[in-house]
């Protein structure tokens, strides 16, 4: 079961308002191996009795419901407060679990955009990604084109996504291929010193914790 | 558990090892040279997990660090200055520093 998946399709919508198209909608193809190992699985799983339709009801609603706002406060901390943003690089996961967020059992590594070093996250073999902070990957993140090239041509991939860094800042990226997993701090913009803990969370998007943009009111080179 | 064969500085060569199975070691690391960055703590094997077995008793993992250019500058000559991988310590060699 995916995010994808599209429960509020053209059946349940009110007839009354008769104005879509008539494009079919996505899940009426034939089911797909993937799909059909997925069905197969969570079947197994609950014929043994390991888990019940309501638990897995239950954590595709709460993975659904996280948004990058949980990493968004993070960060938006560690800028405000240099003791939590110490014990944040030092041990991720122990800091998160002071605000409430339980990220076992993947370990956290921060790792900290500097006025000489700019960090990028990628996993090459899957798509590893900090889900309890930013929520599900988007598509882009588990690309072969994102995966391949952007360690092989981080400076070039950048650009793409508008992003111009100064020339001079190393580059960095972090390849999440077993059990940690990464969250960037960004650094934060200038003349934002009189902002709160909620004008700096508003700031900080999804792709600046994934180390491919910048937070909102930086300014490059 | 064996205790940790490397420490932060020192230089690593990651092994090849060919054949068709779950690996988390990706390949355009397999052969070269890094340093490693940190030690991350102790991971179940998930080259044994994903044949089914516990992957017990659990094995060393590092951060190792490479540089994109050794790796990658005759694909591009926009490649990062450095990249992290994270390597279980059975891929792991030690170099001498003469090499």
């Amino acid at each position: 079961m995916t995010s994808e998946d599209n429960y509020s399709d053209n059946n349940v919508v009110s007839k009354q308002v008769h104005k879509h198209d008539h494009t079919p909608p996505a899940d009426q193809g034939p089911v797909t191996q993937v799909q059909a190992i997925q069905i197969a699985m969570q079947e197994l799983l609950i014929e043994k009795g390991l888990v019940c339709a309501e638990e897995i009801r239950e954590t595709v609603e709460l993975i659904d419901s996280i948004t990058p706002s949980r990493g968004a406060e993070v960060v938006a901390r560690a800028w405000l407060d240099p003791e939590f943003k110490s014990r944040l690089l030092h041990n991720g996961t122990a800091a998160c679990l002071e605000m409430g967020i339980d990220l076992r059992p993947t370990p956290l590594v921060v790792v900290e955009n500097t006025s000489l070093i700019h960090n990028i996250v990628v996993c090459t073999l899957c798509s590893c990604y900090p889900r309890m902070l930013l929520g599900l990957p988007p598509d882009w993140y588990k690309s072969t084109a994102y995966r391949s090239r952007i360690i092989i041509e981080p400076r070039v991939v950048l650009l793409e996504f508008g992003t111009n860094l100064n020339p001079e800042l190393s580059i960095r990226v972090h390849d999440s291929t077993a059990d940690m997993r990464y969250l960037v701090l960004p650094q934060r913009p200038n003349n934002t010193e009189n902002f709160s803990l909620n004008q700096l969370t508003e700031l900080v998007t999804r792709d600046c914790m994934i180390g491919v943009t910048l937070p909102k009111n930086s300014v490059t080179s | 558990m064996t205790a940790q064969r490397f420490t932060n500085g020192d230089r690593v060569k990651v092994a090849e090892i060919t054949g068709r199975r779950h690996v988390r070691t990706p390949g355009y690391i397999q052969g070269r040279h890094g340093v490693i960055e940190r030690f991350c703590g102790y991971f179940p094997n998930p080259e044994e997990r994903s044949i089914g077995l516990t992957g017990l008793p659990k094995i060393a993992l590092y951060r190792v660090r490479f540089s994109g250019a050794d790796l990658f500058k005759e694909l591009s000559s926009a490649v990062a200055d450095s990249i992290d991988v994270e390597v279980f310590e059975h891929w792991l060699r030690e170099v001498e520093d003469d090499i």
